[in-house]
């Protein structure tokens, strides 16, 4: 036997592709952005430095200080409070809806892309038309029915996003089921929903995870919109939307009622950005091998 | 016995014929070679043996698996044929195995799905197979991605994974195509080694003569989607009837004189006497009938 000795066998696992020198600088911005937004939205569950409702009306319209480190609005309600707060909400809003997104994108991206043609157009035509319909348009739509709620928020992001899911998923998919080693599975006589799960899923989702952080960053901004437009999470619960509309006729007076929670906004979703390229970067497989150099 | 037989196996692609009646049969231990340059129709006449030819493309003929017609069978039946009596080897082993899935998890898929083995049992089935197809250290080389191992192991690993659930047909589509010559000798001593082992019947399909002529008893040989020249090995590669053949033996003897070394599969039985000894005495006459 002249064959090339085996080069290295270790157990491959998601830790340690990270762990072998993939924190790029991307990475570690976003992880520290949004670490500092989760980090609030922990705390805020067990402290925040005064009550949600806490209005101090001798101290209305205060600017940044030692005792109110994000100023108060004009009901004299701490911001810093309501900026904690308003990170559970929008982390909640998001993550929740991005699943809703991916519970209907994801499914639906890999029928069009197992199935035959008949089902592919179809699924395609239903991105589309979910796609040309604006999401804003969705969630006046929904509000009107059901009243504006949370759930319903939730619901029209993550249905909209949901499009954008589908299509990715089977673009990706499409892209593994013309792979010889599906063909070569199929000589073997495996099932199709076996071949899903053996060998499309752990081939693209990697692809679907950074797809689900930049949607993250996508549901951040919408449900700041729709709350802005009082479409979203209703009073009393603290959203930086809200803040931000209750903040805009005081703006030449408390300028920094309105800057904060916009930068909030803006730390979320960069962080959320910076974290996807990172993560594109580190765990992309195709990247990945060409990185060793492998004959091809 | 018969395992296989097709009969004006036809597949056409919108009304448009790609292959043209087809005929071949391969029971227990033949060794059939199948010739044609690319295009030809060969590899599609793999996958319609299958039942998988790509969507729009339709096979008409018969299509005999062990004495029942499967050209209209369902997917569950034919799921059942696939990899337990017919299997597959592929051109290019690092295409034809999953970059992200262990050397011994594609070993062990085949059995877990047809002799329903546990994980573990299937992993120490995969661990014997490796031996069996001489894959160095299989204890460790299970762990392997396939981009971690050599052009050479993987198509021994992919030689496992199509003969683990012991099929009584090969299909191998260019198997040594994308190897390099000294890799191509070492896998077509071990293809010859496995055939003896387990009795599998070979189609062994190539557009390289020399290949195919070490290892082929019988020889089919195809252009344009039809069967030119059908017959034992020996009597194509001396006495070519078609004139496709005869191009195709004259030009690979004229190869094999430049280099004759290169298609030297050296110690292994069988082939050691090498059919390709006898080309060069076809093309003598061949080649100066041919440089006129």
């Amino acid at each position: 036997m002249t064959s090339v000795p085996v080069l290295e066998t270790p157990r491959p696992t998601a830790g340690r592709r990270l762990r072998r020198g993939r924190w790029s600088p991307s990475l570690v911005a976003g992880a520290v952005l949004l670490g500092a937004v989760l980090a609030l939205a922990v705390v805020s569950l067990v402290w925040t430095p005064f009550g949600l409702d806490e209005a101090q009306p001798d101290a209305r319209l205060s600017g940044p200080s030692a005792a109110h480190w994000a100023g108060t609005d004009r009901l004299g309600r701490d911001q810093f409070t309501q900026l904690m707060l308003g990170a559970r909400t929008a982390l909640q809003v998001g993550l929740a809806s991005v699943a809703v997104a991916f519970a209907i994108g994801v499914p639906l991206g890999l029928l069009a892309a197992a199935a035959g043609r008949l089902v592919d157009d179809a699924v395609i035509g239903l991105i589309d038309i979910v796609i040309a319909f604006p999401t804003l348009l969705l969630a006046m739509l929904l509000v009107t029915v059901y009243g504006a709620s949370t759930a319903v928020a939730v619901w029209a992001i993550g249905i909209g996003i949901s499009a954008e899911v589908a299509r990715l998923t089977r673009i990706s998919a499409s892209r593994i089921f013309t792979q010889d080693y599906v063909l070569a599975a199929r000589t073997c006589g495996t099932r199709p929903v076996m071949i899903l799960v053996r060998h499309v899923l752990p081939n693209i989702w990697h692809t679907l995870l950074v797809q689900a952080t930049l949607a993250f960053g996508i549901a951040v901004i919408a449900e700041a919109s729709l709350s802005y437009l009082g479409l979203g999470t209703p009073p009393p619960a603290p959203s930086w939307g809200r803040m931000l509309q209750e903040a805009q006729s005081t703006v030449s007076v408390a300028p920094w009622n309105v800057l904060l929670p916009g930068l909030a906004v803006a730390v979320t979703v960069i962080g959320l950005n910076l974290l996807g390229d990172g993560l594109r970067e580190a765990l992309d497989p195709q990247l990945r091998r060409d990185r060793r150099v492998v004959a091809r | 016995m018969t395992v296989l037989e097709t009969t004006d196996l036809t597949i056409t692609l919108d009304g448009q014929p790609l292959v043209r009646d087809m005929a071949l049969r391969l029971a227990a231990r033949d060794r059939v070679g199948l010739i044609g340059e690319s295009g030809s129709g060969k590899s599609l006449t793999a996958l319609a043996l299958l039942g998988l030819l790509p969507a729009g493309m339709r096979a008409t003929g018969r299509i005999l698996i062990d004495g029942r017609d499967h050209r209209d069978a369902s997917d569950r039946e034919w799921r059942r044929v696939r990899g337990r009596t017919l299997a597959m080897v592929f051109q290019e082993p690092l295409t034809a195995l999953d970059p992200l899935m262990t050397v011994g998890r594609q070993i062990a898929g085949p059995l877990r799905l047809h002799e329903g083995l546990n994980r573990a049992d299937a992993q120490r089935r995969a661990i014997d197979w490796c031996h069996r197809v001489h894959l160095p250290d299989p204890q460790r080389l299970v762990h392997a991605l396939p981009h971690q191992i050599s052009g050479g192991q993987r198509q021994r690993v992919a030689l496992a994974m199509a003969l683990a659930c012991r099929p009584r047909v090969l299909i191998a589509d260019e198997p040594t195509t994308a190897l390099d010559v000294t890799v191509q000798a070492q896998i077509l001593a071990l293809l010859d080694e496995l055939i003896e082992e387990t009795g599998v019947a070979l189609l062994f399909i190539s557009h390289d003569l020399p290949v195919v002529a070490g290892l082929a008893r019988h020889l089919l040989v195809m252009r344009d989607g039809r069967l030119v020249e059908s017959g034992a090995a020996d009597n194509v590669l001396r006495r070519p009837r078609s004139d496709y053949a005869r191009h195709l033996v004259r030009s690979a003897a004229q190869v094999t004189r430049l280099a004759p070394t290169s298609v030297d599969h050296g110690q292994t039985r069988d082939i050691s006497d090498s059919r390709m000894a006898r080309m060069p005495m076809i093309n003598e006459s061949g080649t100066e009938g041919g440089q006129s």
